[in-house]
């Protein structure tokens, strides 16, 4: 499959990979997709008091447009108020990337992952989730214990 | 070393340099067409057509009579499993498969159930292989052919041919065998393997693409219709002027393994075997796809969990290999074959197939295994499943959303 310039680059060289601390109050966790599905995206957010996303890391199991778009996700939400973040839409990501149309579903994603994170940041914090993911998996009482997964999600 | 190394040898192999030799004298001066009978073009054409029939028969134990040219593979199947349904259907209309056999094998079986046929699709066992149990127990009185391949076009596993073929001689049933993929590296005797018909590629045993070949048994004789209508070459089962450059080319091909074969297999085992055991040795979590004992010398299909095969492909761009991963196909569906093996869709998804051959060397082979564990390395560093798992999350307890 060709991939565009853009789409490489941030698979060669990804940015913001790794994780921040699950438990910390100011950071938010999104985890979706699936296994079977061939995709998992884990997008964390650390979010001020003014509401302002300072960092951003991801881990991504998935193909090379997948780790692209989760990327590519986090350095657009960096620095951006947590409105300003939902209003990421697929279709930027995709064209950003050029995504063939068989691998639009790696930058729907990417949308819902930033909805996820933001989702459990706002429940960390006692308010109402500007905007429900449409991914995210059900979790399990494990994975709460662990803390991986966040009530709620 | 030249970039990409090339271990997708299942996919198609180099032609060898003495092949292409061999060919280049009927682009040129002996262009003739082989079904000229009036002048020396044609008789020099013919000539060359009737040694390379021989060197293809003399290679799986048959007689040239009971060799057929045909495009390839596909072509081959196509005719077998069509040719024989066609003229057998007064007989019955019930044939036996399986789930994983080549494509041209599994669509021609549902083209013939378009037309009224009955097709058994046999499960395959955990490691890949047909239990010839399970053959005998799907005959039937009104079955007339078993197809099923020698290897696996991915997994490199061989079925227990020779047992299926007695199965299906004592049952009075035809036996078609797609060895597309195991003719030319480990042996394959039509007299042993009781086959009625057995397919043959060329570019897969470093021939030029385009042209293979169809055994059809003599004695005792079966009957095919031809898919092809026209001059009647081919004794009227496949019109067509001849490939006469391919033909020579393949029949060279043929000469080569006879002679190297044997002895090419131990080497590429044991080169195949490196690598296995180099990646073992870095990594955990990896899987071998399939029987290990009843595999091709030149196969390693391994699923890395918790790595996307699509995104590890594009992590080893050094180096030419094939994927499972759905995200390699148009469908977004992982391989069927390691699905009916009963592999998980998720490592599905992350297999690799190495494919080594002829021209395989050691300092490749160690570059490849050094590539592949750093970079899987990478990517595990990236992936949410490996972190949660090192965790200790057992993430066949979680349920994912929204699948697919």
């Amino acid at each position: 499959m060709a991939y565009s310039e853009k789409l490489i680059d941030h698979y060669e060289n990804p940015r913001n990979v790794g994780s921040l601390d699950k438990n910390d109050p100011e950071v938010g966790t999104g985890l979706v997709g699936a296994p079977a599905c061939g995709d998992v995206m884990k997008l964390q957010i650390r979010v001020n008091d003014a509401g302002v996303i300072q960092d951003a890391k991801f881990k991504t199991f998935g193909c090379g447009s997948a780790i692209a778009s989760s990327s590519l996700v986090t350095e657009w939400v960096k620095g951006k108020t947590v409105d300003e973040a939902l209003t990421i839409k697929n279709t930027d990501v995709a064209n950003e990337l050029n995504l063939p149309p068989v691998k639009i579903h790696c930058s729907v994603l990417a949308e819902d992952a930033i909805r996820a994170a933001i989702a459990d940041y706002q429940k960390k914090r006692g308010l109402t989730p500007a905007a429900e993911p449409e991914t995210v998996q059900g979790d399990r009482a494990e994975l709460l214990e662990k803390g991986i997964l966040k009530s709620g999600l | 070393m030249n970039i990409p190394i090339y271990l997708d040898y299942h996919s198609t192999t180099p032609v060898d340099p003495r092949v292409l030799e061999a060919m280049l004298p009927t682009f040129s001066r002996d262009f003739g067409n082989a079904a000229s009978k009036s002048h020396a073009y044609g008789w020099r054409a013919e000539e060359a057509v009737e040694a390379a029939r021989a060197d293809v028969a003399r290679l799986i134990g048959a007689s040239p009579k009971e060799i057929v040219w045909t495009s390839g593979a596909t072509e081959s199947d196509n005719l077998a499993i069509k040719g024989a349904a066609q003229f057998y259907q007064e007989k019955g209309k019930h044939l036996v498969t399986c789930k994983t056999e080549h494509k041209a094998v599994l669509d021609s079986m549902h083209a013939l159930e378009r037309q009224g046929f009955e097709v058994t699709f046999l499960a395959v066992e955990k490691d890949g292989r047909v239990d010839p149990a399970r053959v005998a127990a799907a005959l039937r009185k009104d079955t007339i052919l078993v197809s099923l391949m020698h290897a696996n076009n991915e997994t490199g596993v061989l079925h227990p041919i020779e047992e299926i073929g007695r199965i299906t001689r004592q049952a009075g049933v035809l036996f078609h065998c797609d060895a597309v993929q195991s003719i030319g590296k480990v042996p394959f005797d039509v007299e042993r393997m009781n086959a009625d018909f057995v397919s043959v590629s060329a570019h897969k045993m470093y021939g030029p693409k385009g042209v293979g070949a169809l055994y059809v048994r003599r004695k005792p004789r079966v009957r095919l219709v031809a898919q092809m209508d026209g001059g009647g070459h081919e004794r009227g089962f496949r019109s067509g002027t001849l490939n006469v450059s391919g033909i020579v080319g393949m029949g060279k091909a043929a000469q080569l393994a006879l002679a190297e074969r044997d002895a090419e297999a131990v080497r590429v085992h044991a080169l195949r075997e490196k690598l296995r055991l180099g990646l073992l040795a870095e990594l955990d979590l990896i899987s071998l796809n399939g029987s290990l004992e009843h595999r091709l010398p030149g196969n390693l299909n391994v699923s890395f969990a918790y790595v996307e095969g699509e995104a590890l492909m594009m992590a080893i761009k050094d180096v030419a290999v094939s994927s499972g991963s759905a995200c390699t196909s148009a469908s977004l569906e992982p391989s069927y074959v390691l699905r009916a093996m009963g592999i998980s869709e998720d490592l599905a998804h992350s297999s690799i197939r190495f494919g080594l051959g002829r021209f395989t060397t050691q300092e490749e082979v160690e570059f490849v295994t050094r590539l592949v564990v750093d970079k899987v390395k990478k990517l595990r560093d990236m992936s949410p499943l490996y972190e949660m798992v090192k965790e200790g999350v057992d993430l066949s307890r979680i349920e994912w959303a929204n699948p697919h």
